[in-house]
């Protein structure tokens, strides 16, 4: 047996792998309960099934799926780009951050502009955080992933010296954390008692719209060129600084919309532990959905139940919470391992027979310096 | 030098299939002692695959190869060398950053050469035997793309010989070091080794090989010996019967200036990168201007800074009388410039995107609507026939440009600039890689364009190209553009030394390799 290079990357692969990789993190899954001494079927169960058997728990499943799509959503026009922008965390929860500060001050206010000026300074936020690394990389060539990673920490720095300084609520026996917001400043839900708000209308709504520009503009189809061949897009006068900005404002500004989400919708206060990984999360989702808007919604489906089957299991199998980040990770992992058989192959025989036809060995241009 | 033995190598039945495409079919050939053998063919048509075979890079799938007469199964390019067998590829294998000495040290066994010191003599002597001057403590960068060959020569003489293998050696060649190699290999086969050499050019050949092998489509089409055998019938063997060649294309009509460039002057973006310096040119309607060269001497800088790609230091660039100096491709592209990147792959298409995405690479400049949206039933439309004008090769307009052939790719990268109906057109190698066939399509599109009043600029090492289609030519050396004159009035010698950096009075010798 031997591994080697396809002659043309594989179609089916392609599509094959998330599917492949699933199914592995699933037998590795069911190996780790094993090993932990749970009923390894049982437990995948009650993480991927229980969760999501009644109605209400498919309700909640919306409302993790609703922050992860709206930063992923954003991510796959970067990612197409090959704008590698890392820092969805960061600009989620500047963007919380900054919704949470707005509605604190709109507390006292009627009226229908509120939630709407409520958004737009996430939204704005967002683009903000996400516009320091546009600066850093247009103007000084500072590469993105870095900059992304760095200013993840220090939004992260920020929303705690918030909620221990100035927004802390006074009656909140000196926990770190700000008052209520006022319900005129909550995202509506969509039904009854369910906690679903109408974001997720926004990230489906947002996600059609990132099809289009994708498939039907010609912003969309520079945005594919630059990813495809940066010398080409420069060749051809495309204006790869002004990509970059429009890129990551507006990844940062879906972002930004996600920390709405989550502090306007079921939090509904600015906490410590706002910042839960979905925007690193939402990179896995991206790289599982193929970059591709349909994609990019199953993945957000499955990457959201991990959540929610972290929580059951913590309850059920009394197994601790970060079961979750276990799962990710495994998914995330054999992902990239499957993504090899993209450009590969494997090949059941001996290395010294030659049949014909499958004999293209990599040796390409040995001898060059 | 070597054994004595009838045959030095046979091959018989060599087979090589890649998925898709059968690269060697059942070839035969037989090269002896001392003969300078020719191995012919258009690109793609198997000899590279060959020649690796011999070399021992890639294994056949069927098929013997015999050396001095015993049959020998070649485990890989170091048995291969331990044979007797040196080769000099088309892109050379030298660190740029170590010395001359230092390179040649890494290619073979430490017990071989002993010490620095000693390898630093022998390189000196061998040199010297054969007129193949280098000095062995220059830094390789530093090296001309001639003397970079002759660097590869001497690795493969400094062990015992018995076939040498050449491939295209004359490409990167000006008309003077090609003359010079050839005197090298015909002492080389004087003393008994076999040359096997691997081109294109079919004067080249009549005058240098002994015996030739023609391979088209992966098969032997013929063996005949090139001085009894005129161009005409190696053509046909090359390309086969039903192949018209146009060869004449005309004269221009020069008209108003197009394009202008005035004292411009480009300072080295990065360590390889070369200066331009002082570039007068002026492009006239109706007219093909011509400039050779050696690659790796300021062209790439010159089609980026036309493109737009590279901004000048100092002077000015007039695109019909109108100042562009300090605009973008763009803008460039509006005013009515088009270019065709010598590299395809790199720069002039994206491989993995379809023909109608790539025809739009450029065609975007016309072809959204005032809102930014594409319509690809029109866009799929036009490059069904652009395909169809240009006799691309494709299955239709979803083919990936990665699928064409090279000649394929061009042609339809050619397509598509001519389209936009471009008033400068600059073609940095239009038919690098590409067929007789194809290149002759494209020659022919450009005098058309040329007599439907575009300014056109070829930049290109193939002299017979320059000549074929320019008006006017000259030739780029270190940065620097020789002077520009009418191709009737410039012979191949003048042009051979304008390439290798003597032209005008204000040159000095220094300029020669000027990196």
């Amino acid at each position: 047996m031997r591994i080697e290079a396809r002659p043309t990357p594989s179609h089916t692969m392609r599509y094959l792998s998330p599917l492949l990789a699933l199914g592995l993190t699933l037998t590795t899954g069911a190996a780790i309960f094993a090993a932990l001494g749970k009923a390894p079927l049982a437990s995948l169960h009650a993480f991927f099934i229980e969760p999501i058997s009644t109605v209400y728990g498919l309700s909640e499943l919306f409302v993790k799926v609703t922050p992860l799509l709206l930063c992923a959503t954003g991510l796959t026009l970067c990612f197409r780009a090959k704008v590698w922008n890392i820092g969805a965390e960061g600009q989620f929860v500047f963007g919380a951050l900054i919704a949470g500060a707005v509605s604190l001050q709109l507390a006292d206010y009627q009226g229908f502009w509120v939630l709407p000026v409520v958004i737009a300074s996430g939204v704005l936020a967002g683009m903000a955080w996400a516009g320091i690394a546009a600066i850093l990389l247009t103007r000084f060539r500072a590469h993105e992933i870095l900059t992304t990673i760095m200013l993840n920490y220090i939004a992260i720095q920020l929303l705690l010296w918030s909620v221990h300084g100035p927004l802390k609520s006074p009656s909140g026996y000196n926990f770190p954390e700000s008052e209520l917001f006022s319900p005129q400043t909550l995202l509506p839900t969509l039904w009854g008692q369910y906690r679903v708000t109408i974001a997720i209308l926004i990230a489906l709504l947002m996600l059609a719209v990132v099809w289009t520009v994708l498939n039907r503009t010609l912003l969309g189809y520079q945005t594919r060129v630059m990813g495809e061949n940066r010398q080409a897009a420069r060749f051809a006068g495309f204006n790869g600084n002004r990509l970059i900005w429009i890129l990551l404002l507006f990844s940062g500004g879906m972002a930004g919309m996600a920390g709405v989400s989550e502090v306007n919708g079921p939090v509904g206060q600015l906490t410590t532990n706002l910042a839960l990984g979905y925007g690193y999360t939402a990179i896995i989702i991206v790289f599982m959905g193929r970059m591709h808007p349909l994609g990019v919604l199953l993945a957000s489906l499955l990457l959201g139940l991990t959540y929610l089957g972290g929580e059951n299991a913590q309850m059920t199998l009394g197994l601790p919470k970060s079961i979750t980040g276990v799962f990710q990770g495994l998914l995330l992992f054999f992902l990239l391992a499957c993504d090899f058989l993209i450009s590969h192959r494997i090949v059941l025989a001996p290395i010294r027979s030659q049949p014909p036809n499958l004999s293209n060995t990599p040796v390409r241009e040995v001898t060059r310096s | 030098m070597g054994a004595t033995a009838s045959r030095r190598l046979e091959l018989v039945g060599i087979t090589k299939a890649y998925p898709g495409c059968i690269a060697n079919d059942g070839v035969e050939m037989t090269v002896k002692p001392g003969e300078i053998h020719a191995l012919v063919g258009e690109n793609g048509a198997g000899k590279s695959t060959l020649m690796k075979i011999i070399y021992g890079v890639v294994k056949p799938d069927a098929g013997q190869l015999i050396w001095n007469d015993r049959e020998t199964l070649i485990e890989g390019p170091a048995h291969a060398r331990r044979l007797g067998m040196g080769m000099v590829f088309q892109h050379f294998s030298l660190f740029q950053t170590l010395t001359v000495t230092e390179n040649i040290a890494l290619y073979l066994p430490r017990q071989e050469y002993g010490s620095l010191r000693r390898l630093r003599d022998r390189i000196l002597s061998v040199g010297e035997a054969y007129g193949l001057d280098i000095n062995p403590d220059r830094h390789v960068h530093t090296l001309s793309v001639g003397e970079q060959q002759r660097v590869e020569i001497v690795r493969c003489l400094l062990q015992e010989i018995q076939l040498l293998i050449l491939d295209e050696p004359t490409a990167v060649l000006t008309p003077g070091e090609v003359t010079h190699l050839v005197k090298v290999l015909k002492q080389l086969a004087r003393e008994g080794c076999s040359i096997l050499f691997i081109s294109h050019k079919l004067e080249e050949v009549r005058t240098l090989c002994d015996r030739a092998t023609i391979l088209r489509g992966g098969r032997v089409t013929g063996n005949c010996i090139p001085a009894e055998t005129t161009s005409e019938q190696l053509s046909r063997m090359m390309l086969g019967d039903d192949l018209h060649i146009e060869k004449s294309m005309g004269v221009g009509a020069p008209g108003d200036d197009r394009l202008s460039l005035e004292g411009v002057s480009v300072s080295p973006g990065g360590a390889f990168a070369i200066a331009l310096h002082n570039i007068d040119l002026t492009l006239r309607a109706g007219e093909i201007t011509g400039i050779a060269g050696v690659a790796g001497n300021g062209q790439d800088e010159l089609v980026d800074l036309i493109n737009g790609e590279l901004p000048p230091d100092a002077g000015k660039l007039l695109l019909d009388s109108r100042d562009m100096t300090a605009e973008g491709v763009l803008a460039r592209r509006r005013a009515g410039l088009a270019t065709v990147h010598a590299d395809r792959l790199g720069r002039g298409s994206i491989g993995a995107m379809s023909l109608t995405e790539n025809r739009l690479l450029t065609a975007y400049v016309t072809d959204s609507d005032a809102h930014g949206f594409l319509h690809w039933r029109p866009l799929t439309e036009r490059t069904r026939e652009l395909i169809q004008h240009y006799q691309v090769k494709a299955s239709g307009p979803d083919d990936t440009a990665a699928s064409l052939s090279g000649g394929n790719l061009q042609k339809f990268i050619i397509g598509r600039e001519i389209a936009q109906a471009p008033k400068v057109l600059v073609c940095f190698y239009p038919t690098w890689g590409v067929d007789v066939g194809s290149a002759n399509r494209i020659h022919v599109e450009l005098a058309r364009l040329r007599d439907e009043g575009t300014a056109i600029l070829i930049l290109t090492e193939d002299l017979d190209e320059l000549y074929l289609l320019c008006d006017r030519v000259g030739a780029i050396c270190g940065g620097q553009l020789s002077p520009l004159k009418p191709g009737n009035e410039v012979s191949m010698e003048t042009l051979g030394q304008w390439m290798a950096g003597t032209f005008g009075a204000s040159q000095t010798q220094g300029g020669q390799h000027a990196h």
